[in-house]
């Protein structure tokens, strides 16, 4: 494990470097294919760029990673083009263009590849690393062509990431203001086909489509500002980078890929569950806690509207009693009972219970803003006070102090005007 | 009847556009008057929105000549902003309202460059002008229709333009923003600017606009909306759906459909 952190070996150095570009070159441009709704097109090109990498290798021989990088760019574009053809000129949309495409150009490269394998080259020994990945197997020469184009990438992408985002957002609008729109698209889709290029050296090109989506699904969860979230999924892409290679290179039988795949996309769902304010269990515990409002607020009401009535605000009352007076679910009321017992706003004697001092003013508090709201829908929505009642019930829970503040001047002013 | 306008602002001449082979706007020819508020009114599907991309280059053209202040587009798109229909885009993208409004700065600011100060002054300006400078930076996804209205017309006038074609700017918005964005071309055309508004809805237009352009695949009428909004013009606008012009559009596209299903 040190020895893989040290980087003493060069060639953890070479992975380790390599992944570095890649995951954060893919989660940059995954971002805007995200946000542009192109998520299956960068599919649609990883598995069109696998038969240019064999055909780029029946023609020159060799495993040379520039060549079947230019050898994957053509096809990956080629497909990008059919993709376009047919959803301009036909009327079959986007996604069976995708299939349509996706599975032929794959195919396609099977096909190619068994070619090669039954042909007794020695060389050919390691193109169906592309399927899978393994960065483990990334050499010296190979990670100056990686970095450059790497680099090549983050450059044009933060040269244009003002103009890319804005066509993303309102592709017309910029059009119409005079942005080069046809030459900015034909460059990301430039960037985007390089990154799946050099990325399926690490993940292979059956996983591309996760190194390129995932990161910024997650990074979605934790903000709401488009540059941050290229920031953060690059810097979550870059953490599955390395531990994907470091096992790769614990165990030297395990493929890249499929090991950087499971890291991002644990932090991808762990986000969607545990990020703050949009995770689903933030979600899930702010409801409740409204729902535990409501509850010990209409306890509290109904203790002080049982009290007010009958002119003994602080006698002792017994759980059937204040449940003849309004209906509600046993168990939740005990359970409500219990925890303004813990905040000391009622006291339990025996079986019956009792309103303490600050208890009453609460509860005398939430049946005011109730009649306020209900004076409000009657008198400026002219709802019927039945009818009004059951809205008030909601939104008195709600009210804020300044709301309430506004709505009792708005209501006095309207008494002063017009005598009762 | 169609007026005559001289020194016009937008000279239409022989427009055809068709989508899949099915015509939407036939042969229309229009010249507009400048420093005026103009609506286009139709039914649906009548090419209202058609006619405004067709002006803004965003459609491919059949035929037809197009020019603004006499020059072609691509000559004088500084100095006309487009506002399109508010569902054009996903509301839920991740951007500020002040960012969208700096958005209609781009092309001043040019590539490679952030927005100065000076934007996103003039940006705020802009919100202040629709009255939700208090929203700017608050997520676009949090916005009401009214509001998200608001920030696409703070875009335009953060454009500094001549000419606005606003394209139902009036559809779903709250009666604020209505008032407020009739209150708005009211003043940009007092400022001597020519906005065109596509506008559905019969019972206002006619305090809206001062010019009216009644369209139906072709054009009924243009001219000052005192004058073209009678009942036979109205009826022929909006009345008799199968007139023989969406007969023969459907005769059309049915031909391409029997091409290709041999």
């Amino acid at each position: 494990m040190l020895e893989f952190f040290s980087l003493a070996d060069p060639n953890v150095r070479y992975v380790v470097l390599g992944t570095i570009f890649l995951t954060s070159s893919t989660a940059m441009i995954g971002s805007l294919a995200l946000f542009k709704k192109k998520a299956l097109i960068g599919d649609a090109t990883s598995h069109a760029v696998f038969p240019g990498i064999c055909l780029a290798f029946m023609l020159t021989g060799t495993k040379c990673f520039i060549y079947l990088a230019i050898g994957a760019f053509a096809t990956g574009w080629l497909a990008l083009l059919l993709i376009d053809m047919i959803t301009t000129h036909s009327k079959l949309k986007e996604d069976t263009a995708i299939a349509l495409v996706l599975s032929v150009m794959f195919g396609l490269g099977t096909l190619l590849l068994s070619i090669i394998q039954n042909s007794g080259n020695a060389a050919q020994a390691g193109l169906n690393n592309f399927l899978f990945g393994k960065a483990a197997a990334l050499l010296k020469d190979d990670l100056i062509t990686l970095s450059i184009l790497s680099l090549l990438i983050v450059i044009n992408f933060a040269l244009f990431f003002k103009e890319f985002t804005f066509i993303a957002f309102d592709k017309n609008f910029a059009q119409s203001i005079g942005i080069p729109v046809s030459q900015l698209e034909f460059l990301l889709t430039s960037l985007t086909v390089l990154v799946i290029v050099i990325g399926i050296r690490a993940v292979g090109i059956v996983l591309i489509t996760a190194m390129l989506i995932t990161p910024a699904a997650a990074a979605r969860f934790w903000t709401d500002s488009l540059s941050k979230i290229v920031y953060l999924s690059a810097v979550l892409s870059l953490i599955a980078g390395i531990v994907g290679s470091f096992a790769s290179y614990a165990l030297p039988s395990m493929p890249t890929g499929p090991w950087i795949v499971i890291v991002i996309t644990l932090i991808a769902y762990s986000s969607f569950l545990l990020a703050p304010r949009k995770g689903l269990v933030a979600k899930k515990l702010y409801q409740r806690k409204r729902q535990h409002k409501i509850l010990t607020e209409n306890i509290l009401k109904l203790f002080y509207e049982i009290g007010e009535a009958t002119g003994e605000l602080f006698s002792n009352r017994s759980i059937d009693e204040l449940l003849a007076h309004r209906p509600m679910q046993r168990n939740a009321f005990i359970r409500g009972m219990k925890d303004l017992q813990r905040q000391s706003l009622v006291q339990q004697k025996g079986d019956k219970w009792r309103l303490t001092g600050t208890g009453k003013n609460q509860g005398q508090q939430v049946s005011q803003r109730h009649q306020l709201w209900e004076l409000y829908l009657t008198q400026y929505l002219k709802i019927k006070p039945d009818q009004g009642h059951e809205d008030a019930e909601s939104i008195e829970h709600i009210l804020t102090p300044a709301l309430v503040k506004e709505l009792t001047k708005l209501l006095q002013e309207d008494s002063s005007r017009r005598p009762a | 009847m169609c007026q005559q306008v001289k020194n016009a602002l937008i000279e239409v001449h022989d427009l055809t556009v068709s989508y899949y082979k099915k015509p939407v706007l036939w042969n229309i020819d229009l010249n507009l008057p400048s420093g005026q508020v103009i609506g286009i009114i139709g039914p649906n599907g009548a090419g209202k929105s058609t006619l405004l991309k067709a002006i803004m280059g965003l459609v491919p053209l059949d035929s037809g000549v197009i020019k603004i202040f006499g020059e072609p587009l691509h000559k004088v798109r500084a100095k006309v902003s487009y506002v399109p229909q508010r569902e054009s885009v996903d509301w839920d993208f991740p951007t500020s309202v002040l960012d969208v409004v700096i958005m209609g700065r781009y092309t001043r600011i040019g590539l490679f460059r952030r927005p100065s100060k000076a934007d996103q002054e003039m940006a705020m300006q802009c919100l202040r002008d629709v009255g939700i400078d208090q929203l700017a930076n608050r997520q676009i996804s949090q916005l009401s229709g009214g509001q998200q209205q608001r920030v696409f017309l703070a875009r335009a006038l953060a454009q500094e333009a001549q000419l606005y074609l606003m394209d139902e700017p009036f559809i779903g918005v709250d009666a604020t923003t209505e008032k407020t964005t009739v209150n708005l071309l009211r003043s940009l055309a007092k400022q001597g600017k020519s906005i065109i508004v596509v506008h559905h809805d019969l019972q206002t237009a006619t305090n809206y606009f001062d010019w009216a352009i009644l369209l139906n695949m072709r054009l009924i009428a243009i001219g000052p909306v005192s004058e073209v909004f009678n009942t036979t013009l109205l009826q022929e606008t909006y009345g008799g759906k199968l007139t023989i012009l969406s007969q023969v559009s459907e005769l059309l596209k049915s031909e391409e459909q029997a091409v290709r299903e041999n």
